[in-house]
């Protein structure tokens, strides 16, 4: 017992140890970096633990990919690239941490990530104080990109398209493709993302001859939706908006069909996932219809180019995040290309005149506001599977 | 002069040397921001630690919901500066009151719970707050109160843990922390001699809510952002954590468990993948091997270090 004791003691003193060594050598590659005239490094801060884990796994994989083919062709302006990753684990304030941790310590050129919209906001204004650009793959809040009086903040872009221009895409194939007249909404109130769509799916609908017949709501983690559902069904909807994340729309589906609603259901990007079927049941998803910037399924060769790509590497099938994630690399890319240089300024105003990139969706160029314009697709879920109903762009 | 003010004398001038040399490494740059920015939110967590001690350890009242009053402190600080434009200071003492004011409110009614009922309470009390601040649109809802300055500095954030700790020590030497400890033992025995309990229940607990929102102001207004996926309930656990890892009931444990833990979290920034399993690894052992903790209910002082030479003390 004694000897037991005595070995975890050590065990314990080791693993203080080794933190405080992984603290020194945070100091080792500083001066590293500093004389680095061969390669640049590039930061990814990714929500690698955590209850979002997932996107940032997948968008940081994305993103591995495209270093991975810039490295192979000779890499950029004649430089390989480095990547240094940070974990935020998916909270606002180690965010900030991470970005620090990157900018100050391992000097880095430019950042990607983080996935989600708050944590981006958290990190902004550690870059922008230290004049680095920063490449928000998946961010879909329009504020971010935006200073409090409206201007365009000049260090920070995203790589996917603004929430409210998903709800216009909804709302116009609702009204114009499946000629729908009467529409109930049911959004998540916990989530400013669905609400943002709920109110701009409302504001377009309505603008082309539809009618809002009620806009119900629910909270993230809520189980059971029939209350809402029944007051739905009373109001004769000949189709339902539910913006929001698979997790609580599967089990919508599923109550919706049981209390006998057979109408469309409308959704937005956060329905992506296999999760959705599995839970909500092949047949019960069918009549379902969602906006994405992006699906696997898409016969486009330049789309099979990147899934062929990304599955011969990873060996599994890329979601939208790690799309978005290998995007955000080619932007990149491209910027310290055209700008020979990687002075953050310099490199920020290059990235800004990306114009007619190809990407793995179709081609990208962005706006004024640092947005860009790109493809966006209506998917339809027929027995199960995620099939192409329409493309938008690019 | 007495002993306890001699204590107190070397005391401050010990954490005046550790604040000029740590203020030296940071104007020589050997601390970079990076850990400038930890040794900033060491200060915070000690401030946490140390206050949720004074519910948890000293009066042995099981509370687990401290980030959701590190969420009031965080919001009301944030609105007195972003919305209202007041200056730092006065957010300081406004999150502080806030974050007590509630406190106080909320501890009268669960109080009267003890054991698991109080831990169930607080923990359901943290959470409400933060649903509310999730629906609440003034202060930004879901997606988080943006653009507050970043006001807080290693200086200020320094003095006021150094303040705290002060404030917190004194208490538990005075005749109401006296009467806080005497409840940890033995609640039924203390209402015997006397001791309105509840009243120096509900004390403790607005003075450890009020110091939660004083470092929730700084909180939010070193990392820009005020949201509410900052103040979960795993927040609390956190802050819990370092409290017993520390030792419930000593002073010296909370600190010395607040700087572990903010460190071994920051040292593996570089290994994202390894970090959650040795600091749960690290938690696992020493929970098995020191249950009550690093300290127990010790204290750290002079008197354990002549004791370890000499042997003569009992600690």
């Amino acid at each position: 017992m004694k000897f037991v004791k005595k070995a975890s003691g050590i065990a314990l003193a080791a693993m203080l140890a080794a933190g405080l060594t992984a603290g020194c050598g945070g100091g080792g590659g500083e001066k590293k970096a500093a004389d680095a005239g061969k390669e640049i490094v590039v930061g990814v801060n990714a929500e690698l633990t955590g209850n979002v884990a997932n996107y940032g796994k997948s968008m940081l994989s994305g993103f591995e990919l495209a270093v991975e083919e810039a490295n192979k062709a000779g890499g950029v302006d004649g430089k390989q690239i480095k990547v240094v990753t940070a974990d935020n684990k998916s909270e606002p304030s180690e965010s900030g941490n991470a970005a620090t941790k990157l900018v100050t310590q391992n000097k880095v050129v430019a950042v990607i990530g983080p996935a989600t919209s708050g944590c981006v906001a958290a990190e902004e204004p550690v870059l922008t104080a230290n004049k680095i650009p920063l490449i928000a793959p998946c961010a879909t809040a329009p504020g971010i990109t935006l200073q409090k009086d409206g201007k365009t903040k000049p260090f920070v872009f995203r790589a996917c398209f603004i929430d409210p221009y998903q709800g216009d895409i909804m709302a116009q194939f609702a009204a114009k493709d499946l000629k729908v007249k009467k529409a109930a909404i049911l959004h998540d109130s916990s989530s400013d993302y669905s609400k943002g769509l709920a109110e701009v799916f409302t504001k377009v609908f309505t603008a082309n001859g539809g009618q809002i017949t009620t806009d119900e709501a629910f909270l993230a983690k809520d189980v059971d939706f029939k209350a809402s559902l029944t007051k739905i069904k009373a109001t004769n909807p000949e189709a339902i908006y539910v913006p929001g994340y698979y997790e609580e729309v599967s089990k919508v589906i599923k109550q919706a069909r049981e209390i006998g609603l057979t109408c469309p259901m409308l959704g937005s990007d956060g329905w992506d996932s296999p999760k959705l079927v599995e839970v909500a049941g092949k047949e019960a998803c069918n009549n379902g219809f969602f906006t994405n910037a992006y699906t696997a399924e898409d016969k486009d060769p330049v789309v099979q180019k990147f899934v062929k790509a990304y599955q011969g590497k990873f060996n599994k099938v890329p979601d939208v995040f790690a799309m978005q994630g290998y995007n955000a690399g080619l932007i990149l890319f491209n910027a310290i290309k055209t700008a020979k240089t990687t002075d953050g300024t310099k490199l920020a105003e290059a990235i800004a005149k990306t114009k007619d990139l190809q990407v793995a969706n179709g081609k990208l160029t962005y706006d004024e506001k640092h947005n860009p314009i790109t493809t966006a697709l209506v998917l339809e879920l027929k027995d199960g599977k995620m099939t192409l109903n329409k493309k938008i762009g690019g | 002069m007495n002993k306890v003010r001699m204590f107190d004398l070397k005391a401050l001038i010990a954490s005046a040397v550790v604040f000029a040399i740590l203020q030296g490494l940071m104007a020589a740059e050997i601390i970079g921001p990076f850990w400038e920015l930890n040794l900033v939110l060491i200060c915070i967590n000690i401030i946490l630690a140390s206050s949720l001690n004074m519910i948890n350890g000293f009066t042995g009242q099981f509370s687990i919901g401290h980030a959701g009053f590190l969420a009031v402190g965080a919001y009301m600080g944030a609105v007195m500066t972003v919305k209202l434009g007041f200056s730092f200071p006065l957010a300081i003492i406004a999150g502080t009151i806030a974050a007590g004011i509630l406190g106080f409110l909320i501890g009268l009614p669960t109080l009267r719970l003890d054991g698991d009922y109080l831990a169930i309470a607080t923990l359901g009390l943290g959470e409400i707050i933060r649903i509310c601040i999730l629906n609440i649109e003034y202060v930004g809802g879901a997606s988080g109160l943006m653009g507050i300055p970043r006001m807080t500095n290693f200086v200020i954030t320094f003095w006021l843990m150094i303040a705290v700790l002060f404030f917190i020590k004194n208490f538990k030497n005075s005749a109401h922390g006296r009467a806080c400890l005497a409840i940890r033992e033995n609640e039924i025995a203390a209402d015997t001699m006397g001791i309105d309990t509840t009243k120096y229940k509900v004390m403790a607990f607005t003075l450890g809510a009020s110091f939660a929102g004083t470092a929730g102001v700084l909180f939010s207004h070193y990392f820009f952002i005020a949201h509410p996926a900052s103040f979960t309930f795993m927040r609390s656990f956190d802050i819990l954590t370092m409290v017993v890892l520390g030792g419930l009931g000593s002073l010296t444990g909370s600190i010395t468990g607040a700087i572990l833990l903010t460190f071994i979290s920051a040292a593996l920034a570089d290994f994202p993948e390894w970090r959650m399993i040795i600091y749960s690894l690290a938690m696992i052992i020493l929970m098995l091997y020191r249950p009550q903790g690093l300290f127990g209910n010790k204290e750290l002082s002079e008197k354990v270090f002549s004791s370890l030479k000499g042997g003569k003390n009992n600690g």
